[in-house]
């Protein structure tokens, strides 16, 4: 797609069964890819808050904006410049290293600000928090290791300011 | 006041006004069906669920208010899947209610469960599922408040069968009736000035002027423009045919819309949105034409066609809005003004023709195939509602239920224009409309094939024939054997006399209007 960049779109949408599957739905029916997708409670407990990292161009976003809002269930979306917001990813990674490799691995972790979790003899998992390429790049530097495993959740993003998403709500 | 649910159910429907609704039942809406038999309200039963959605659909076009289907669970719900996509596709407002197994039952594979909430999704612009007497109420009134308000849609409310039967409180409410959404100053102000700026404006009117009940307005601002008028399937009846600018439906085989279009400096839609289909459209891109788009909905802008300005609002509010700051324009000289008449001329158009104009004013459907466009194109239709197509989705069968709904809405006779294949899809319905002394008339333009495909097949340069049915159905003596009366009419009967032949009797009847295999291909 051409003039496609990476952009954040926050939802509120009520808390109850079906809203993740009619959101899921609506991207995959009008053919929006999501590159990541974050549910969570909110302090609202009447709603969730879903973060949708998409990758598309500025009238594609402004299309998905217009179709989220029409939804029933839907009660505020926000789309966000990647500049303007923080977000952060976590990742759980289990590298198969041992012995005199582990300071090696523990260079890394402190270079990037990774903790280890949980060490045995011959295994380690790596835990690291940070934006999306952050993430990538560890991810791609502990390549040369014998990586058994990952997790690795969707963004969670704020925008940064003392704004929030749901005091702009009309109660 | 403490009533079981499904005594809920009616009174809440009661609430609506509702009189008439269409279903089919089971085991996991009997308990509707007791409560049903102590009400105001009649149910027409249906002989297919799908014949029944469609009927709901028909009643709800030709009213405007939601129209109300009925069905069990499983392959009842299922069934009513394609009427709710097609109303869905044509924004039209319906409330469709389904039993569900019971509540300890959901999830188990049970004997006839099917999960319809989330069957439905894509296809509707809403679905509740009630999970306790208390909640039915409140889906009910939410469900008519969804259908009816904004874009217009179907809604879902999904009911276990056991909740039905648990009891609540009920206390009755009058209904709010939702308020159209009124555009915004700055965007009507906008509309203007691209409106003024234009010499050669041309307006595209579409179900969202039906909807709001817009088409005087629409008038005005096109006799005040000078502007000539197209509408889409789904405008139909919004212009009046005496307007001396009027161009008919805009598709591929009304060249003189076609052409219009390609004239204009400003092409201003109404309640129209652009599909797929013509290449008018494709015009409008190429030939970068400013396009001012009113919709209710604010997602229609820009999605298909980028609009030059954009009012966001119910059509009629709109347009009222609009009028006072649009400049009278003088009336300018358009090429298709002195283009010969290039329609679609073959024995079906002429006996359509033949046929509206002997019924005056009725109500039509139609199915989908060839006859849908000739009917279109031909049939003379003079007010809003009257013309009742499956515009969007294109539905093959929607016809016969369609127009046993709208009978119900209005007490018109109702003029079914079908083909050979579509009314093969849904004839069953023939038993509902006999059953309920429905006076509809059913003119079956049997080519003996599938003519739109066998077009298509002819245009790709298909070898090969599955493409015709040639069982040679003798369809008036089917529908003497389902109660109706039946006619035939043989490809060498002067169209006008046999029409007035074949209506000279009894409703509902069925004519059998036998073409050659190749009309209009």
């Amino acid at each position: 797609m051409d003039n496609a960049t990476r952009q954040i779109v926050s939802i509120l949408v009520n808390n109850q069964p079906g809203v993740l599957s009619r959101i899921a739905g609506l991207f995959s029916r009008r053919g929006y890819n999501i590159d990541g997708l974050t549910v969570c409670a909110t302090e609202d407990e009447r709603w969730s808050r879903m973060t949708i990292t998409v990758n598309a161009s500025p009238a594609t976003v402004k299309q998905i904006v217009a179709q989220l809002e029409k939804q029933e269930d839907v009660v505020k979306v926000m789309d966000f410049d990647v500049r303007k917001v923080v977000t952060r990813e976590l990742l759980l990674i289990k590298v198969a290293v041992g012995g005199a490799k582990r300071s090696e691995i523990v260079d890394l972790c402190t270079l990037f600000g990774a903790k280890a979790i949980d060490v045995t003899a011959d295994s380690m998992i790596l835990e690291l928090t940070g934006s999306t390429d952050k993430v990538d790049s560890f991810v791609k530097t502990l390549g040369v290791y014998d990586i058994s495993e990952m997790a690795r959740t969707g963004g969670a993003a704020l925008e940064r300011g003392a704004d929030a998403l749901a005091t702009t709500v009309e109660k | 006041m403490l009533l079981n649910g499904a005594d809920i159910l009616i009174h809440c429907l009661e609430e609506q006004g509702v009189r008439n609704i269409f279903g089919y039942p089971g085991a996991s809406i009997l308990s509707v069906y007791d409560a049903l038999a102590n009400s105001s309200i009649r149910h027409v039963l249906a002989a297919h669920e799908q014949g029944a959605c469609f009927a709901a659909e028909g009643y709800a076009r030709r009213s405007g208010r939601a129209g109300v289907v009925l069905a069990t669970s499983g392959p009842g719900a299922t069934n009513l899947v394609t009427g709710l996509a097609d109303a869905y596709m044509d924004s039209v407002p319906l409330v469709a209610i389904t039993g569900n197994v019971p509540l300890s039952k959901l999830g188990h594979d049970s004997f006839q469960e099917v999960d319809i909430f989330d069957v439905s999704m894509p296809v509707t612009k809403y679905g509740i599922i009630v999970k306790s007497a208390n909640e039915i109420a409140p889906a009910i009134r939410r469900a008519f408040a969804l259908a009816e308000s904004g874009r217009k849609g179907p809604v879902l409310v999904d009911v276990p069968s056991d909740i039905f039967d648990h009891s609540a409180e009920y206390e009755p409410v009058q209904p709010a009736r939702p308020l159209p959404l009124p555009p915004s100053e700055e965007e009507v102000r906008a509309a203007a000035e691209l409106l003024n700026k234009s010499e050669r404006p041309l307006l595209y009117a579409g179900g969202g002027v039906t909807q709001a009940g817009a088409e005087d307005k629409l008038m005005q601002l096109a006799r005040k423009l000078n502007a000539p008028v197209v509408t889409s399937y789904m405008g139909i009846g919004c212009c009046p045919p005496g307007y001396e600018r009027f161009l008919g439906v805009l598709s591929d085989i009304n060249p003189k819309a076609t052409e219009a279009v390609s004239e204009c400096d400003l092409f201003v839609t109404v309640g129209a949105r652009f599909n797929s289909r013509y290449n008018a459209f494709n015009t409008l891109r190429k030939r970068k034409i400013p396009l001012l788009q009113i919709d209710s909905d604010r997602a229609e802008i820009d999605k298909n066609l980028l609009t030059t300005a954009a009012v966001v609002g119910d059509a009629a509010l709109s347009l009222e809005a609009l009028l006072p700051l649009a400049e009278e324009k003088e009336a300018q000289d358009w090429a298709y003004l002195a283009m010969p008449d290039l329609g679609e001329e073959n024995r079906g158009t002429r006996i359509i023709r033949a046929l509206t104009r002997e019924l005056g004013d009725v109500t039509v459907t139609t199915d989908v195939g060839l006859h849908q466009e000739w009917t279109a194109h031909n049939a003379v239709i003079r007010t809003p509602r009257r013309f009742l197509t499956s515009g969007g989705l294109g539905a093959m069968g929607f016809g016969m239920g369609a127009a046993i709904g709208a009978h119900f809405a209005s007490g018109d006779v109702c003029l079914v224009v079908t083909g050979d294949g579509s009314f093969n899809m849904n004839f069953n319905e023939l038993t509902t409309a006999v059953k309920h002394h429905v006076p509809l008339v059913v003119a079956v333009l049997n080519n003996n094939a599938l003519g739109m495909i066998r077009k298509l097949q002819t245009a790709r340069r298909s070898k090969g024939g599955v493409n015709a049915l040639y069982l040679d159905v003798d369809y008036a003596a089917l529908a003497r054997a389902m109660g109706a009366r039946g006619v035939t009419v043989t490809e060498e009967e002067d169209p006008e006399e046999a029409v007035k032949r074949a209506l000279d009797g009894p409703l509902p009847v069925v004519i059998d209007f036998k073409l050659p295999i190749n009309t209009g291909i």
